[in-house]
């Protein structure tokens, strides 16, 4: 019977981690969709221990019971009865409906720019992978970084994502949940941060050999912080080029590099995934899937 | 010469060359050995070219476990080289390999064939009958197998092994980002070894329909047969998928064609789709088998029939069905919007209802049963909490929301190991052990089984509880290395030690087996667990014909009501019986299907055209061939049957 103190100690040890000292990224959420995602996932643990202490206790009880038989004891043949069988379908039947109604609340929620930033005009950045790097156009300011990102705190960031190769999936834990970026399709994520600090970025989703180094760093600041590393940027940074931009396109691994212009003229990204969201702008888009040569000759310049 | 450079390794290591002698001793070795001990035509007439379905369940046995050790070797590596911070055991594209071939091999060359072991070796016994409905078709589908498997492992040593993922999501395993005939193999293995997996589907789907002993109605059958029948209805739903998807994989890379790759309108999504939609399935291809060894393994060591017949048959109908509406699940993140997921994840959350209804049933089966504490039973017990914690994650994980944050790392990671090493892996153990006497006529030494049992229990979950946390913390999958800083260094090493535990626990089954062979008593008689389905109302072990005179059924537990209600199971005489002869062609295929696979990986297109013709030509001359089969006449039933003890008159 060694078996079930085993497991209730890992169990109560794996709690006192989750909820110990030094909390886990994911738990930790320095922003709206974050903190939306930790809170289903609470709810969702609390609701699992329920239904994990219930089956074990239920197994210790009826094991204990059913090795501790006389030895004349004769096992009776048994009938199923109807009502511990609506039982043991109903009782689920309920907790499947609650979590339902908690994912789905949860995923319009986080599916959508974050309701608490809604009066302001989120900061859009464009956010490509290539092997293995992260590329950031900031159209608005007219920059572009690789493999760092600078954002303002206490503003809706708005991430187009897409890659030049392999599916990569973009992801701050601190901030939100992942989103892929693909060939094919530009991707939309909401993020924002609450708190100025800084918090690993990564791509999540296997891409080869240089996978592993696949970060970058995300540094939230106030945004008149913000506003001076832009000018700073473009006092000082070299122009993108589509020649350069090329040459980072190859595979490889690159420290942090800054330019002033950005890649959206010269290499578009992909059309939008026609999504289901609230971003409406978004779905008359539908689900035109476009390689960026076709693109390169339509000619969509805007630099 | 510019011919041979194609089989060149691309990141040869000492290790590989290593590896390459000694496959090289081994099979020096073993062809020696044969020829030493005369026994090639031994070989060749009572194995290769059998179709005995309880030989042909033994030759994937023997496979599965073979591939369990590579599979196995491949974990060890893994756990060895993230135990610690920024190590250097292997780089990152020997990572990528050994993480490929990982879950390749353990899914379908390991998992799948040690399933379909247990289905060919036990289902024609639980039902009464003489063979499967095609014994011819069944060793076709070994030889597939087994071709499928030695190809990919060839991959090891001739070539580069694959090392885009088990997934082997496009255009990462396109020609452009997987030069190697790497993902080559792993579509030709996969393509041959699945046809195979389709062809055993059809052919139990038939043996169950078909060939059950009188008395036997769908509600009467043991609950093991009624998973295999589920089972084999979904492989051969989902299968035919794979065989498509790897086909137009194959065309993507050798011939040029546009499906998945990134150019001239191939969509990069479509690979991920058209793989998970048999990929999900396949999951319970794999788990409700394991689902029917412990609603076969509880009642008999609890001494009392299982709890809810109607509701474990219905649950796995309905398992089966909602398999095939959830695959979205597997990237929640690609970007289909809000409603598609509530969708989906509401699909996903409905299974664990009819999952739920098993946990409970075998839990009532316990309370009023009587538990003997075999190493079967260990397993089961084991079984149910670890598994129900597997299952609560999977729920987690269906609430997309949340997948967000858990899809991709190490939380995933746990979540899919946490159901399928006490789901299948311990089923898979449990019927091994319940079901030995069966194949080998001796029982397996409780003693050494049950120290293999807490190993591999305990060493599970060292292993992978940690990766639920070091998941919440950041850590993706299929990362090589990390730095120090990240945290994650106590979580893998944690994970190591369990990983090595587990490993030290399959060492002791191996050596049980040994110690077993040696000193085990032979004399266990037909019934030595007082167990209750059909399958043990024959000698151990059992006689090439199976019964001696077709059991009469008038339950699930025909066995037990003979033994405690006075059910007579054998009616009637003996009569001469009716037996498929052996047959060398499946060997034959098996030779032009791996030339063919071979050919097809390296581009050698004549080996692939007259491979390709030979294949053809085999069925061509098999579908006219008039073989009647042979008679056992009832002398020699007599004779065999009092050998193995008087048996049932």
């Amino acid at each position: 019977m060694k078996i079930k103190w085993v497991i209730l100690t890992l169990i109560i040890a794996i709690t006192t981690v989750l909820t110990g000292c030094e909390p886990l990224k994911v738990l930790n959420p320095k922003g709206p969709q974050a903190e939306t995602t930790a809170d289903v996932i609470w709810i969702s643990i609390m609701t699992m221990a329920v239904v994990v202490i219930t089956v074990i206790a239920l197994y210790i009880f009826y094991v204990i019971k059913a090795s501790r038989r006389p030895d004349d004891y004769e096992p009776p043949y048994i009938k199923s009865n109807p009502i511990v069988e609506s039982l043991i379908v109903g009782v689920p039947v309920l907790i499947i409906i609650f979590l339902t109604v908690v994912t789905v609340k949860s995923l319009y929620v986080v599916e959508a720019p974050p309701e608490i930033y809604e009066n302001q005009e989120p900061l859009v950045i464009y956010a490509s992978s290539s092997n293995w790097k992260w590329h950031f156009s900031y159209p608005e300011e007219d920059i572009e970084t690789v493999n760092y990102l600078f954002i303002p705190t206490n503003r809706p960031i708005k991430f187009k994502l897409y890659s030049y190769g392999p599916i990569s999936s973009f992801w701050i834990p601190q901030l939100g949940g992942q989103k892929y970026a693909m060939v094919h399709a530009t991707t939309t994520l909401h993020l924002a941060a609450d708190v100025p600090g800084e918090y690993m970025g990564r791509n999540a989703n296997f891409t080869g050999k240089g996978f592993a180094e696949q970060t970058f760093n995300v540094k939230a600041m106030p945004p008149e912080e913000y506003e001076k590393w832009v000018e700073e940027v473009k006092a000082t940074a070299e122009p993108l080029t589509k020649k350069k931009f090329d040459e980072l396109l190859e595979p490889g691994h690159l420290g942090q590099l800054t330019f002033t212009g950005n890649h959206l003229g010269f290499s578009p990204p992909p059309m939008s995934h026609g999504e289901m969201s609230s971003d409406t702008e978004e779905t008359d888009s539908g689900l035109s899937m476009q390689p960026h040569e076709s693109k390169d000759k339509s000619g969509n310049e805007s630099d | 010469m510019d011919f041979f450079n194609r089989f060149a390794i691309p990141n040869p290591t000492p290790t590989i060359y290593a590896s390459m002698v000694a496959i090289a001793l081994t099979v020096i070795a073993v062809i020696i050995g044969l020829t030493y001990f005369k026994k090639w035509g031994y070989l060749f007439r009572e194995w290769l070219t059998t179709v005995d379905h309880k030989r042909i369940g033994i030759m994937y046995l023997i496979s599965a476990l073979l591939m369990l050790f590579r599979g196995g070797v491949d974990a060890i590596m893994m756990r060895a080289q993230t135990a610690v911070p920024e190590n250097t055991f292997l780089n990152a594209a020997e990572y990528n390999e050994v993480f490929t071939t990982h879950g390749v091999v353990m899914i379908f060359f390991m998992a799948m064939a040690f399933i379909i072991a247990l289905m060919n070796f036990v289902v024609p016994l639980q039902i009464g009958a003489r063979d499967v409905a095609f014994p011819r078709l069944n060793l076709l589908s070994f030889w597939l197998y087994f071709v499928g498997a030695m190809l990919f492992n060839l991959s090891f040593v001739l070539g580069g092994s694959p090392n885009a993922g088990w997934t082997s999501y496009f255009p990462l395993a396109g020609t452009q980002f997987s030069e190697s005939v790497g993902t080559n193999y792993y579509m030709w293995a996969l393509q041959i070894s699945g046809l195979g997996t389709l062809m055993t589907g059809i052919n139990f789907i038939v043996t169950i329909l078909k060939m059950r002993a009188p008395g036997m109605t769908l509600m009467k059958m043991p609950m093991f047969t009624w998973s295999a029948l589920v089972t084999n209805i979904i492989i051969v739903f989902a299968f035919p998928v794979l065989t498509v998807t790897l086909l137009m994989g194959t065309f993507d890379r050798q011939f040029g064609t546009n499906f998945f790759t990134m150019t001239n309108g191939g969509d990069d999504m479509l690979w991920a789709n058209l793989f998970w939609v048999w990929g999900h399935p396949e999951v319970y291809i794999l788990i409700l088998p394991a689902f029917g060894i412990y609603s076969e393994v509880i009642p008999t060591f609890t001494q009392r029939n299982l709890y809810g017949y109607k509701s474990m048959v219905l649950s796995m109908v309905i398992i089966s069905l909602l398999s095939f509406m959830v695959w979205v699940h597997h990237f929640f993140t690609m970007g289909q919007g809000a409603l598609t997921n509530s969708i989906f994840s509401f699909t996903t959350m409905l299974i664990a209802i009819p999952t739920g209804m098993k946990i409970f049933n075998w839990l009532l089966t316990i309370r009023k049963g009587k538990i003997r504490f075999t190493v079967p039973m260990l397993y089961s017990l084991g079984f149910i909490p670890l598994f129900t914690i597997g299952g609560v994650t999977g729920v987690m994980l269906a609430m997309a929301s949340a997948d967000y944050q858990y899809h991709n790392t190490m939380f995933l990671v746990a979540h899919f190991h946490n159901v399928i090493i006490p789901g299948v892996v311990f089923a898979m153990l449990a019927g091994l052990t319940y079901w030995w006497p069966k194949m080998f006529g001796f029982m397996l030494n409780e003693k050494i089984g049950k120290w293999a049992f807490w190993f591999i229990s305990i060493g599970f979950c060292l292993a992978f509880f940690p990766m639920y946390i070091s998941g919440l913390d950041g850590q993706a999958r299929r990362m090589y290395t990390y730095s120090a800083e990240t945290g994650f260094g106590v979580w893998n090493m944690i994970s190591f030690i369990g990983a090595g535990m587990m490993a030290i626990g399959f060492i002791i089954i191996v050596y049980n087996i040994y110690y077993s062979i040696r000193y085990s008593p032979r004399n266990v008689g037909d019934d030595p667990w007082n167990a209750r389905s059909l399958e043990w109302a024959t000698h151990n072990p059992v006689p090439e014909y199976n019964f001696a005179v077709t059991p009469q059924v008038n339950s699930s537990e025909a066995l037990w009501d003979a033994k405690k209600n006075g059910h007579k199971l054998f009616k009637g005489e003996l009569k001469e019986i009716h037996m498929p002869n052996n047959s060398g062609l499946p060997v034959i295929m098996a030779v032009l299907f791996f030339v063919f696979g071979f050919s097809f990986v390296f581009s050698i297109w004549p080996g692939v055209i007259l491979s390709g013709v030979g294949i053809f030509s085999s069925m061509a001359y098999q579908s006219y061939m008039k073989d009647r089969g042979k008679h056992i006449s009832v002398e020699e039933i007599k004779e065999t049957e009092a050998k193995f003890g008087g048996g049932k008159k």
